[in-house]
């Protein structure tokens, strides 16, 4: 079979995005999603796509600080705002974010495609409520989908996570 | 955890095209045409392929079961079989791009009568699904263990009930995938898929007419979860095929609605008539078993989900004779697909709900009725009426623990609070067992002409000329922790940090034999492979160093990794020095060794010799777990709606390996069960339109629905595995749907009603409980009190 050469996308504009601190512009057309612009326009992988019709969580990324779904924003809409995705959440290559140390050390992932997410809602949390209650752990998690662990551990390791925060904190 | 995982939408080949399905809008209906002449004509698009050239090309994909006239293709040839069957793919350069183009592809169809109900497709003027077969009923066979007749006729009671197990399945949050590359020069097809499957390379390569070891499948590939359903043949035959004809890499990753709705990984959907007999103090004599499944348009792996519950047919309980009718049936669905515990889940729904029924029969409490029938600890290793030998247990002494660690009485104190606030509440009980270590049984079981019995799996440990552990397994990972399995196992052996092993994926070439984590089986036979290359590793080195000192291989102990000369410390080998002459020093080797540090081993699985007798007796697999559960659950009178407030359970499977896996296992287990108890369903109209195909209408449970489980763990090793290792891969999912019913019917007892089907759902309950409000027996609203 013969290949077709690629046909210039007449329909793709360019649209300016700034992701974990950092400033892209990527021509992709109004209709391509934020996920699929994240992951296959700009390379970064590490948000899932689970359902693509906002119900699995597992596209979560926060806007400005705030938890939302990816696969439910076209990438046009998310111009101006502070996108903040799971690659952003190491401080630097050699160091883990606390949420990340502590989902390893409380085993809260298995198959780890809903963690991304989950530790993107999470790092919402406790941006917002430094000393969540299990009960609120919960809540702020009810929209991530996990299949493999029954979300117990995944709630302990967000726990975990602000009770190192709390230590790490310097004495008033 | 950092986004550097490696699934099957993050793989970028150069040149690779993306596909998307068109699909069947018909339950069942002849393919008339397929038009494709504006969609190929789309920019963008590469090819449109339609059922009838690829049938021509590949030969049709195996099921589990014999039989003559199924032919399953990726694409529907002349019939459409279920609404969401593939009947054309469209590979182009991006997805958006062949989603336009599947809009523009134009089929016309004959619409025919559906069958969608399963009793219906057993009438003799039913549609039929496969024509060439000339019936639905695809199977059926009775097998009788015992004296079943006599044991009725002389039991002082009986009973006769029915329930059902909806139509669900395991539905991960990453659907399937899988990417086909070829590379002409040297005949090679790699394929990276989202894959659990034993012989899946062998099967591509026998559906596309090519050698065997012209397919590689890597297995270094990141799997979003399974728990049984990512068999992915059609999609892996479809791009397998699309990659050689067009030389460009074709990845196939399903949506959503494909998934759901075409992906042929529905679960078991069955309903089961049980009649049984039973003494007056609730000891259970005799049980038959009628199980009918309806498997859909493609059988899949549907009959051997039939076959393998055989293997624990009686449970935990000391039943005399069983018998077990197994009948499979076609109907215009999405195919059935092979889901965690292949069968076991729905059947000990089935055994548990019976023991419930005993209890009520006989005025017992449903615990005390468990107890007269538990096989006690003393009986082991414990042969049932089909023919398995249950390995080790002490049911007894777990639920005791498990009693203990709820307290019992503050339990029930607490749940008569709930009703004394006006809800309902209830306590479930289920105690069932989780078979383990897998085996090749159940195929020539169901199978006659299929006389195998090879079940294995493998290891291969290397020790480089640096003195670093690597070892290679050859299986793909959809969540297990395989390489802290291998780690800690060979770690154990060689008295290494488990940190300091390197684990690594082979490929389907580079591998050993293997049969992919399916089965609840790596603990067992990973975990025995690894044991036994780390051993053989082990005895080398005490080989080496003993020849070295010029002493006997009895006169030196191993003391984690160095040699030493019992009683004479100071006559040591290190382990760098063995590495050394290992790799370096041939002229200080024993005589005969190869050369270097490494082993390999592959580990058939115990018990794993004999075929199944004529009369169906079989050993099915080896090792059984067990585990009971004891929810307590609330239900709004008004509106239905169940919360599962406590959860405890107790389980026992052998040595445990890693408890924070094992942990992982049991409760993400429970958490499925819960779902296929009270949210699951694929369902369908009557006239086989599915109402499910999102996850919007297929709700699964939050972390609002899970609650904080508590576990109680008691450890009977198995006598036939390495370290006294049991599974515990689908643990949790074997009893927690029915210890859920338990529940709910607990709290429904006062009102007279039961439950007698699964998902409960909360419409049908709500509906139940207002139909009892306006009777009187249920009382009103506002006189209840929160």
């Amino acid at each position: 079979m013969r290949s077709r050469i690629p046909i210039r996308d007449v329909n793709a504009a360019d649209v300016r995005l700034h992701v974990n601190g950092e400033e892209h512009v990527v021509p992709v057309q109004p209709r391509v999603t934020l996920l699929d612009c994240l992951r296959d326009h700009l390379g970064m992988t590490g948000t899932h796509a689970g359902c693509e019709h906002g119900a699995c969580g597992a596209c979560t990324v926060q806007l400005d600080g705030e938890a939302v779904r990816a696969c439910l924003i076209y990438a046009p809409m998310a111009e101006g705002y502070s996108i903040t995705t799971v690659e952003g959440l190491q401080p630097n290559l050699s160091e883990l974010h606390v949420l990340q140390e502590s989902f390893w050390d409380a085993h809260a992932l298995q198959c780890g495609y809903c963690t991304p997410g989950m530790l993107v809602a999470a790092a919402g949390l406790l941006a917002r409520n430094a000393d969540p209650s299990q009960a609120e752990i919960r809540e702020a998690l009810s929209a991530n989908l996990c299949r493999c662990t029954g979300y117990v551990q995944i709630v302990e390791a967000v726990r975990l996570a602000a009770d190192r925060l709390q230590q790490r904190k310097p004495a008033p | 955890m950092a986004g550097q995982g490696r699934f099957v939408a993050d793989i970028r080949l150069p040149g690779m095209l993306e596909c998307a399905l068109v699909t069947s809008p018909y339950p069942r209906a002849r393919i008339l045409e397929v038009n494709r002449e504006a969609a190929r004509a789309l920019p963008g698009v590469h090819e449109v392929l339609s059922g009838l050239t690829l049938a021509a090309q590949v030969t049709p994909l195996t099921h589990g079961i014999e039989v003559a006239g199924i032919a399953w293709y990726p694409l529907a040839v002349d019939c459409a079989r279920y609404v969401g069957e593939w009947v054309a793919v469209v590979v182009a350069e991006d997805r958006y791009v062949a989603e336009d183009a599947v809009e523009l592809v134009d089929v016309s169809y004959e619409p025919l009568t559906p069958v969608v109900d399963v009793e219906a497709a057993m009438e003799p003027d039913s549609p039929i699904v496969h024509e060439a077969v000339g019936t639905n009923v695809i199977y059926r066979r009775t097998f009788t263990w015992n004296d079943v007749d006599d044991d009725f006729e002389s039991a002082p009671e009986r009973l006769s009930h029915r329930v059902r197990w909806g139509r669900s399945s395991t539905v991960p949050i990453e659907t399937f995938g899988v990417v086909a590359a070829y590379d002409p020069g040297t005949d090679l097809l790699d394929i990276w898929a989202s894959i659990q499957m034993p012989k899946f390379s062998e099967q591509i390569a026998t559906a596309l007419r090519i050698p065997h070891s012209n397919v590689r499948v890597h297995y270094d590939v990141d799997v979003g979860g399974s728990y049984g359903v990512k068999r992915g043949l059609k999609h892996a035959v479809l791009v397998g095929y699309l990659a050689r004809q067009l030389g460009r890499p074709v990845r196939l990753l399903e949506d959503r609605l494909e998934n759901m709705i075409g992906g042929d990984a529905h679960g078991p959907d069955r309903i089961f008539d049980i009649d049984v007999a039973f003494e007056r103090d609730g000891r259970v004599r005799s049980l038959i078993i009628r199980a009918l499944d309806d498997c859909g348009a493609f059988p899949g792996r549907s009959v051997l989900q039939l076959g393998k519950p055989i293997g624990a047919i009686t449970g935990p309980y000391r039943i005399g004779s069983v018998r077990y009718e197994a009948i499979c049936v076609c109907t215009n669905k999405t195919g059935q697909v092979a889901v965690r515990g292949f069968g076991q889940a729905p059947t000990n729904f089935a055994l548990e709900a019976t023991m419930d029924r005993v209890a009520a029969a006989t005025g017992m409490d449903r615990l005390e009725v468990r107890r007269h029938n538990y096989i006690q600890s003393h009986e082991f290793p414990y042969r049932i009426p089909s023919g398995t030998e249950y390995d080790s247990g002490d049911y007894e002494t777990v639920h005791q623990k498990l009693l203990d660690r709820a307290d019992w009485p503050t339990l029930v104190a607490r749940r008569d609070a709930l009703r004394a606030k006006g809800m309902l509440a209830g306590i479930g009980f289920a105690s069932v067992l989780e078979p383990s270590g897998g085996n090749a049984a159940f195929e020539p079981l169901l199978n006659p002409h299929n006389d195998t019995t090879t079940w294995m799996e493998s290891c291969f440990v290397k020790v480089d000329h640096d003195g670093c552990v690597t070892t290679s397994i050859a299986t793909p990972t959809s969540g297990q922790a395989h390489e802290t399995l291998m780690a800690t196992v060979i770690g154990e052996e060689l008295g290494i940090e488990p940190e300091l092993i390197r684990v690594v994926h082979a490929d389907t070439l580079t591998a050993l034999p293997g049969n992919t984590p399916v089965a609840s089986r790596m603990a067992i036979m990973m975990g025995g492979a690894a044991a036994g290359a780390a051993r053989q590793i082990r005895d080398t080195v005490i080989a080496i160093g003993a020849h070295d000192m010029q002493v006997r291989v009895d006169e030196v102990e191993y003391a984690n990794g160095d040699v030493v000369v019992r009683g004479r410390p100071d006559e040591c080998r290190t382990w760098m020095q063995i590495v050394a002459i290992a790799h370096r020093q041939y002229h200080r080797m024993p005589p005969g060794f190869q050369p270097g540090l490494q082993a390999h081993f592959v580990y058939q699985v115990p018990k794993g010799e004999r075929l199944p007798a004529a009369d169906g007796t079989v050993q099915m697999y080896p090792c059984y777990a067990f585990e009971a559960h004891l929810p307590l659950v609330e239900i709004d009178p008004v509106t239905g709606r169940v919360r599962v407030r406590e959860y405890y359970v107790g389980h026992d499977c052998g040595t445990i390996i890693n408890p924070g896996v094992v942990r992982g296992m049991l409760i993400g287990g429970i958490a499925h069960g819960i779902g296929a108890a009270l949210l699951e369903e694929f369902r369908y109209d009557s006239e086989g339109q599915p109402l499910v195909g999102t996850l919007l209408d297929y709700p699964m449970p939050t972390t609002l629905d899970i609650p904080d489980v508590q576990i109680v763990e008691h450890c009977t090793p198995s006598p036939l595995t390495s370290h006294g290792q049991k599974g515990a891969g689908e643990s949790g999912y074997m009893g927690a749907p029915a210890a859920i019913a338990s529940a709910v019917n607990d709290a429904l007892g006062p009102l007279g009603l039961r439950c007698e089907r699964l998902p409960i759902r909360l419409t049908e309950l709500g509906e139940r409980l207002a139909a009892a409000s306006r009777s009187g027996t249920l009382p009103a609203p506002e006189d209840l009190q929160r």
